[in-house]
C-alpha cells in the first residue's frame, strides 16, 4: 500500500476541504496512548480504509469522555469533559460516531444526550458485524483461524450495560473458528475487574484479583485466543494470561485485530 | 357464646388493621424521605416490566430449581388468600364455610385445589429450610447475614409451614365432624390432602374435634393477620413491594448514570454558557444541598423503596466480582444497610428524636469507603436481582459524596482526576502526543 493511503483524515482537514465524512472514529485515550491498544486502533483504521469507509478522527482535538471521572464520583470533572467534547462534536456537526471502546461508547451514547450531545453512536463490534453482513468484509473460509478455538469475553459496558451480546459473537463466527463459551457469559459474564474506574487504582484487599478469576475461566475453555472488545478488558486479560505464564500459547486479541489478521492487513 | 366470638373477631380485625396501616404509613413516610426522581413516564413499558418480572417471575427463572419452589409458594400465597375472604366473612357473621352452599361442588374443587397448593407451599418451605440450614447454600451466608437476618428467614418459612398445617388440620377435623352429622358443619364433599390426616383426629370426641377445628381456624386467621404485620418489619416485604419496585424500575440503559442537573448548571456557568433549563437553578447556592449521598435522605425515593423490597436472597452478592474475590463489598449489604439506617432514622423521628441529626450517617457508620471503592460498576448485581433492585445506583451516589464533598477518593483516583484536568486523559500523557499513533501507522503500516 502506498504511504499516502495511511494519511489519517482529521475533522479539521475535512472541514478545510469542505468534506463531510460519513463517520467519526472516536479513538479514545487507550486507543491513542496505550501501546497495546494502539494496535487495535491501527487494525480498525486498516479495515476502514480497506472497505472504503468515509471517516475521520478528531486527532489532537479529542479528549477523555469523562467516563472514569463520573464513575469515581467526580461529576464536575465528568461534565466539564462532556461539555467540552460536545462543543467540539457539535461544532463539526457530527452525526455518527464509531468507537472501539465500550466505555466511550456508553458515555457518548447514553450520557451525552442529556448534556446536549445527540449522535448515533456505534461500537466497533456492531460496526464490524454490519460490514460483514453487508459483504464489505468477506472473510475467506479456511483462513488463519480455521480450527482455532476462540472464546469471547463479554465487556460489561457492551453486554449488561447496553445489551450487546450477539454482534461480537457474529464477527467471531465469520472467522470460521470454533467459538467456545465460558461458563459465565452474556448476561452472566464476569467482569474483568477494570470497570467503574478500577482501571486507575489498585484493587481493595481480597483473596484474589478479579482478572485472575476471569482468566482462569477463559483458560479452562482450552481456547487459543481470548477475544476482547474493550481496552480495559484487553489489559486485564493480557495481564491475567501473563500471570498464568500462558502468553506463548494463548493470545488476547481484539475483534478488529482478528479481522485485520484474517484479511492479511 | 356465638356473639362473643364475633365480637372477638371484630376486635382482632380492627387491631390488625390498625397496626398494619400504622406501619404502612410509617414505611411510606420513610421512603418519601428520599429525594424526588421522575419514574412515572412510559407507563406501558412499566406495566409490562411489572407483569413480566414481578407477576411473571421472569428473572427468577435464571435458576430453575429455586424458581419452581418459589413459584409454588408464590402461587399458593396469591390463591390461598382468596380463602381468607371466606374466613373474614365467617368471622364477622358467625357463619361456617359461608361460600359452600352457594358454590356447591365447585366449592369442593376449590378447597381441594387450595389444599394442593398448601401442600406445595409446605413442601417448598421444608426444602428451603434444608437449603438454608443443612445444605448451607453459599448465597445465604456472608458478613451481613448476622443472626437476625438468618432468624428472620427461618421464622418466615416456619410460620408459613405452621399456617399451612393449620388449614389442613382444620379441614381434616371438619370432615370428621361432617361425617358424624354435626349440625353446624355443612357437608362439603371430601378434601383429598386433609383426609390423609383424618386418622390422627378420629379418636377425639365431638367436643374435642370442635375445639381442634375452632382452634385451627382461629390460629390460621389470626396467624395471617400477625404474619401480615410481621412482614412489614421483615425482609419478606418483597411480596408486596416487588410490584411497585418493578413498575418504578430503571428503564434506561443500565450503563447510564443518573445526571446531576445542579452540576450541569454550575458547569455551564463556569464555561460561560447559558443555563437553558432553569429548573435546577437555585437562586442561592446554599440551597443546592449536598453533592452525592452521605445519608438516606440524599438518595432518591426509588433507592429507598428498593431497600425495603430486598428479600436478602443474595443473588446480587453471589454474582458480584468484588464479593466473589473476597473484597468487602456486598451489594446485598448495601441494600440492607440502607434499609436499616432508614428504619433507624424513621423510628427516631416518629418518637420525636433527632432522626438524621443523630450524629450517624449511612456512609461511614453503615457503609465504608472500602466497600464502595471496590465496585466495578459491572451491573451484575442489577442484572441478578429478581425484582430489579439497583445497588449500583446507591454506590455511585455515595462515591459522588466522597469525591465532591470530602475530596476523599483513593489517591490514585485523585491522580487520575488531575490527569484528566491537565492532560485530558486519565493517564499522564502529553495531549500533544495524542495523535502520534497516526505517524507510527504512516511510517510502518505493516507492523502491529
Amino acid at each position: 500500500m502506498s504511504e499516502s493511503s495511511y494519511q489519517i483524515p482529521t475533522m479539521a482537514d475535512m472541514l478545510a476541504r469542505g468534506e463531510v465524512p460519513e463517520i467519526l472514529f472516536w479513538v479514545g485515550c487507550a486507543g491513542s496512548y496505550d501501546d497495546r491498544y494502539k494496535s487495535v486502533t491501527k487494525a480498525f483504521i486498516k479495515i476502514l480504509k480497506k472497505t472504503g469507509t468515509s471517516f475521520a478522527v478528531l486527532g489532537p482535538e479529542e479528549t477523555c469522555t469523562g467516563d472514569p471521572a463520573r464513575r469515581a464520583g467526580n461529576e464536575f470533572l465528568f461534565q466539564m469533559q462532556a461539555m467540552a467534547n460536545i462543543r467540539v462534536l457539535n461544532g463539526y456537526e457530527i452525526k455518527k460516531i464509531v468507537t472501539a471502546c465500550p466505555h466511550c461508547f456508553n458515555t457518548l451514547k447514553n450520557e451525552y444526550p442529556e448534556l446536549g450531545g445527540n449522535y448515533e453512536v456505534i461500537h466497533h463490534s456492531t460496526f464490524l458485524q454490519q460490514l460483514i453482513h453487508e459483504g464489505k468484509v468477506t472473510l475467506k473460509g479456511g483462513g488463519s483461524f480455521k480450527g482455532k478455538k476462540i472464546t469471547y469475553h463479554d465487556s460489561c459496558y457492551l453486554g449488561r450495560a447496553n445489551n450487546i451480546y450477539e454482534a461480537p459473537r457474529q464477527v467471531l463466527q465469520a472467522l470460521d473458528a470454533e467459538l467456545v463459551e465460558m461458563k459465565r457469559c452474556r448476561t452472566k459474564g464476569l467482569c474483568c475487574g477494570a470497570g467503574g474506574a478500577q482501571m486507575f487504582k489498585d484493587a481493595e484487599n481480597g483473596k484474589k484479583e478479579i482478572n485472575i478469576e476471569r482468566t482462569e475461566e477463559a483458560l479452562a475453555t482450552g481456547a487459543d485466543i481470548i477475544a476482547a472488545a474493550c481496552p480495559f478488558c484487553m489489559t486485564m486479560m493480557s495481564d491475567g494470561v501473563k500471570n498464568k505464564e500462558k502468553e506463548d500459547k494463548v493470545k488476547v486479541l481484539d475483534l478488529a485485530e482478528l479481522i485485520a489478521k484474517s484479511e492479511g492487513l | 357464646m356465638q356473639y362473643i366470638s364475633q365480637i372477638a373477631f371484630v376486635l382482632v380485625l380492627i387491631l390488625a388493621g390498625y397496626f398494619l396501616s400504622k406501619r404502612i404509613r410509617q414505611i411510606r413516610k420513610n421512603i418519601l424521605m428520599g429525594r424526588p426522581i421522575n419514574r412515572s413516564d412510559k407507563s406501558p413499558e412499566r406495566w409490562k416490566a411489572m407483569l413480566l418480572i414481578a407477576f411473571g417471575q421472569r428473572k427468577m427463572f435464571k435458576n430453575v430449581i429455586p424458581a419452581l419452589l418459589h413459584l409454588l409458594i408464590y402461587v399458593g400465597f396469591l390463591i390461598i388468600n382468596l380463602e381468607v375472604l371466606e374466613f373474614i366473612l365467617d368471622g364477622l357473621f358467625g357463619t361456617h364455610r359461608l361460600f359452600a352452599p352457594f358454590l356447591g361442588d365447585f366449592y369442593t374443587v376449590c378447597i381441594n385445589f387450595f389444599e394442593f397448593l398448601a401442600v406445595g407451599v409446605l413442601f417448598s418451605c421444608v426444602v428451603f429450610l434444608i437449603r438454608r440450614n443443612i445444605l448451607n447454600v453459599n448465597r445465604f451466608s456472608g458478613l451481613e447475614m448476622t443472626s437476625w437476618p438468618k432468624l428472620d428467614a427461618n421464622l418466615i418459612l416456619i410460620i408459613e409451614i405452621v399456617l399451612m398445617l393449620a388449614i389442613l388440620t382444620m379441614n381434616a377435623t371438619d370432615q370428621i365432624l361432617q361425617a358424624r352429622g354435626h349440625m353446624h358443619y355443612t357437608a362439603t364433599g371430601s378434601f383429598f390432602f386433609s383426609s390423609i390426616l383424618i386418622p390422627l383426629f378420629e379418636g377425639l370426641s365431638d367436643q374435642g374435634l370442635i375445639m381442634t377445628e375452632r382452634f385451627a381456624w382461629w390460629f390460621h386467621i389470626t396467624g395471617i393477620f400477625a404474619f401480615a404485620i410481621y412482614v412489614t418489619y421483615s425482609k419478606h416485604l418483597h411480596i408486596f413491594l416487588a410490584f411497585p419496585n418493578t413498575w418504578y424500575g430503571n428503564l434506561e440503559a443500565p450503563g447510564k448514570i443518573e445526571n446531576m442537573p445542579v452540576v450541569t448548571n454550575e458547569v455551564k456557568t463556569m464555561l460561560g454558557m447559558p443555563a437553558e433549563d432553569g429548573h435546577a437553578t437555585p437562586a442561592n447556592p446554599d440551597e443546592i444541598g449536598r453533592f452525592g449521598a452521605k445519608d438516606v435522605n440524599d438518595l432518591n425515593w426509588v433507592n429507598l423503596m428498593n431497600a425495603y423490597a430486598c428479600t436478602e436472597c443474595g443473588r446480587c452478592t453471589s454474582n458480584c466480582p468484588a464479593s466473589m474475590t473476597g473484597k468487602k463489598l456486598s451489594p446485598r449489604k448495601i441494600m440492607m444497610d440502607t434499609r436499616d439506617r432508614l428504619e433507624e432514622v424513621g423510628q427516631s423521628l416518629s418518637k420525636g428524636g433527632k432522626g438524621l441529626e443523630d450524629g450517624k450517617s449511612l456512609l461511614g457508620d453503615y457503609i465504608s469507603k472500602e466497600e464502595i471503592n471496590a465496585c466495578t460498576s459491572c451491573n451484575a448485581c442489577v442484572e441478578a436481582c429478581p425484582v430489579n433492585i439497583d445497588p449500583l445506583s446507591i454506590i455511585l451516589q455515595l462515591r459522588r459524596y466522597v469525591a465532591m464533598e470530602e475530596s476523599g477518593s483513593p489517591a490514585s483516583w485523585n491522580a487520575m482526576f488531575s490527569n484528566i484536568e491537565t492532560s485530558f486523559s486519565p493517564w499522564k500523557f502529553a495531549p500533544t502526543d495524542r495523535f502520534n499513533w497516526s505517524e507510527e501507522l504512516k511510517q510502518n503500516p505493516k507492523s502491529e
